[in-house]
């Protein structure tokens, strides 16, 4: 199972290296959505150079800066999943991971682990981003770090199955948003909870957040394990 | 069914396991029965092939040739009947049948964005086969060299059907299920595909053959089946066994 | 001799189904009347919530309803995935629970809009349980919106059985997210309905409507589950028929290449 799991996470990243969409792609998008979030929440967000302190007289950054991450993270994550799934379909060869006879558990930790590898990137971008643009300042790097990642692991999980169910779906692109949304939704509600928690200074009160995204991330892996060999077959 | 063919097939049946003994069943359909969709694809199809047989399906556009190859791959629902492919039943042991047999259908089923050795290694590492034969198969279908580390989206329609070619040759998978192998390829690559497929038969390997161009493929099977409305209509199994 | 006998103990299925079909239908009617003499005229209005109480007659039982549904969509789904126990039957069963469930959630959303906008004067207020019914409602109206993405009738039972899986673990999930969601951050207590005392008749009606919809349930589910049959059986009835003219143009092309 690991060893096509790691056939399956090299191939995708390789792919990935050699065509650069998420860099190309779903990169710039991501940068975007936080200029538009600047604009939209301009109130809460934006510091005037010529008024002093305009953020910290409304609410502090500490309490946006996390809604934002954590929502266009959701975002890249459909982008990204419908990516994981059209590099299958190319030049109509949807049957090719069916016919390769690797484990099907291993193709799905491969391909999910290729998801996660790509969202940590963009997280990455995310969180400069929010320093940089938003001032945020980062505290509890424990937290942070282990909210991130289980959080990251639940989202892909659960993109790379819905992924797996939409793939030869004319309707994909329009699909995999109405049914991963939903699911993840505990997942954005807890991640944001963490961060919030931990930009403010209530470490303690994070915990339990964090918690709450072992358990998801672990039910919709195993989940993955058992079931992506239903989820591959058509017949 | 011209002289001309019966007097080509003499070399390649001399390839063929010796007479006398029995060659292994590497396929069994039994009244295989395959909606599509509501489409009844195969009707109540039989059809047996043993290792080193090339048999070519021939038959009219939508007359099923494609669906009996998906079968055997398990690709398509079987409503009744049932095949057993290399000994396994394909409803239970899909996942090592799958690694032991190789279909080539009108897809290439490469990756766009793989360089040429990227996708035949993977397809080969993928079915826990020998990675030291990908050179000589780059070799044996001229996608060695130059092309080697070209991305296959550069590539022309012939040229991925070589590679998509070289990725069986490499795993030697003791089934081979190509459909319509011979189209997209130029004269060179065509002459080149039956030796191939001749090589692979003389190995052992069973060779299901879908093709339209019956002259050429005629010529290196060593049985015809004709398949019309979803099930085999006549067999040359028995035409050659009295020549 | 073996294709009489089947389709006598289908015509006995027919008529047996039949007859439940009848029964629940005229339970379901009769308690559904009976629940609205009693919601209605019977019991008084309350002290506290006035007239508004009378939605609890209708608004737990459909929530139940509604949860009734999603469960037995996954145990259906689950029992078709099961290669031991696969049976078209189970599919059936698991796409018209999962069309029911969306169809009383979405009531469920609107009875408790109601009810908030009488309590505390808000059509839409951001409580744990409100909040869980919508996603609730969300998620499976994803599920539903699977089923009927055009497929094979075998892609669709497994699309629909693993996609009301992937829906139905989210469920305690999305349920302790959003309870903790709101304790840990604001009083949740203002959002109780505290003030209400139900006792006597008020707890017999309540009661009651969880019968009533429960047979509303049933019946719809055997209504949905019997069209699916119908559907199906037409087009495996078709399938003989199919076969016999697929093969048929195999011998007119033979008479063609002979000739």
């Amino acid at each position: 199972m690991f060893r096509d799991a790691l056939l399956v996470l090299g191939k995708d990243l390789r792919i990935e290296a050699r065509a650069k969409v998420t860099l190309r792609q779903v990169a710039p998008f991501v940068v975007t959505v936080m200029v538009l979030f600047a604009f939209g929440l301009d109130r809460v967000l934006v510091r005037d150079a010529n008024v002093a302190d305009t953020v910290t007289d409304s609410v502090p950054a500490a309490y946006v800066v996390p809604g934002l991450i954590w929502l266009t993270l959701l975002f890249a994550l459909l982008l990204v999943v419908s990516r994981s799934v059209s590099i299958e379909e190319e030049d109509g060869a949807g049957d090719a991971l069916r016919l390769s006879g690797l484990d099907p558990a291993g193709i799905f930790l491969g391909k999910a682990g290729a998801i996660v590898v790509q969202l940590v990137a963009l997280e990455l971008l995310l969180v400069l981003g929010s320093m940089l643009f938003f001032q945020a300042r980062l505290h509890a790097p424990l937290l942070l770090l282990s909210a991130t990642a289980l959080a990251t692991v639940g989202m892909a999980a659960v993109g790379t199955c819905y992924g797996a169910l939409s793939s030869g779906l004319r309707s994909r692109e329009t699909l995999l948003p109405v049914l991963v949304m939903p699911v993840v939704a505990p997942v954005v509600l807890a991640a944001v909870q963490a961060w919030q928690l931990a930009l403010v200074g209530e470490v303690g009160d994070g915990w339990p957040w964090v918690r709450l995204l072992i358990v998801f991330a672990v039910v919709y892996v195993s989940f993955g394990v058992l079931a992506y060999g239903a989820l591959l077959e058509e017949s | 069914m011209s002289v001309a063919d019966d007097v080509q097939l003499a070399p390649v049946k001399m390839t063929a396991p010796p007479a006398g003994t029995v060659p292994e069943v590497t396929v069994a359909m039994r009244s295989v029965v395959a909606v599509l969709g509501v489409f009844p694809a195969l009707s109540g199809l039989d059809l047996q092939a043993g290792s080193g047989e090339v048999v070519l399906l021939r038959g009219p556009n939508g007359a099923g040739k494609t669906t009996v190859l998906r079968a055997c791959a398990g690709l398509v629902p079987i409503q009744r009947g049932d095949i057993s492919v290399l000994g396994c039943d394909l409803r239970k042991d899909r996942r090592s049948v799958r690694r032991r047999i190789g279909l080539l259908g009108h897809a290439t089923s490469l990756y766009e964005d793989l360089t040429v050795e990227q996708n035949v290694r993977f397809a080969v590492r993928a079915a826990a086969g020998d990675v030291d034969r990908i050179p000589a198969a780059l070799e044996r279908l001229d996608v060695g060299g130059r092309l080697r580390t070209l991305g296959v989206m550069h590539l022309s329609a012939g040229q991925r059907r070589r590679v998509a070619l070289a990725a069986l040759v490499a795993r030697g998978p003791r089934l081979w299920l190509l459909d319509e192998p011979h189209a997209g390829l130029d004269p060179d690559g065509r002459d080149l595909l039956d030796e191939v497929i001749s090589e692979a038969a003389a190995a052992g390997t069973t060779v299901l053959l879908a093709s339209h161009d019956v002259d050429r493929a005629t010529r290196i099977a060593s049985r015809v089946v004709l398949i019309t409305g979803g099930r085999v209509v006549t067999d040359s199994v028995g035409d050659h066994h009295v020549s | 001799m073996r294709t009489t006998a089947t389709m006598q103990t289908s015509g006995v299925q027919t008529s047996t189904v039949q007859t439940l079909s009848w029964l629940t239908g005229l339970a379901a009617g009769a308690s559904l009347a009976l629940l609205t003499v009693l919601g209605l005229f019977v019991t008084r209005p309350d002290e506290v919530q006035g007239e508004a109480v009378r939605l609890l007659y209708v608004h737990p039982a459909t929530a139940w309803v509604a949860y009734m549904a999603f469960a037995v969509t996954s145990l259906a789904g689950l029992l078709w995935l099961w290669p031991r126990t696969r049976k078209p039957l189970w599919d059936r069963i698991a796409g018209a629970s999962a069309s029911i469930g969306v169809v009383f959630t979405g009531l469920t959303l609107v009875l408790g809009s109601l009810w908030g906008r009488a309590t505390w004067g808000f059509w839409w207020v951001w409580d744990a349980r409100g909040t869980s019914t919508l996603l609730l409602f969300l998620l499976y109206a994803g599920v539903v919106a699977l089923r009927y993405v055009p497929a094979t009738r075998d892609a669709r039972a497994r699309r629909t059985a693993i996609g009301a899986l992937i829906a139905f673990i989210d469920v305690p999930l999305v349920h302790f997210s959003v309870k903790w969601w709101k304790t840990l951050h604001q009083e949740a207590s203002v959002l109780q309905p505290s003030g209400v005392q139900i006792h006597g008749l008020q707890l017999f009606t309540m009661l009651f409507s969880f019968v009533a919809f429960s047979l509303v349930y049933a019946w719809l589910m055997i209504q949905r589950t019997r069209l699916a049959r119908w559907e199906d059986e037409l087009e495996a009835g078709g399938l003989d028929a199919a076969i016999v003219a697929r093969q048929s143009e195999g011998s007119q092309h033979l008479i063609g290449a002979t000739s």
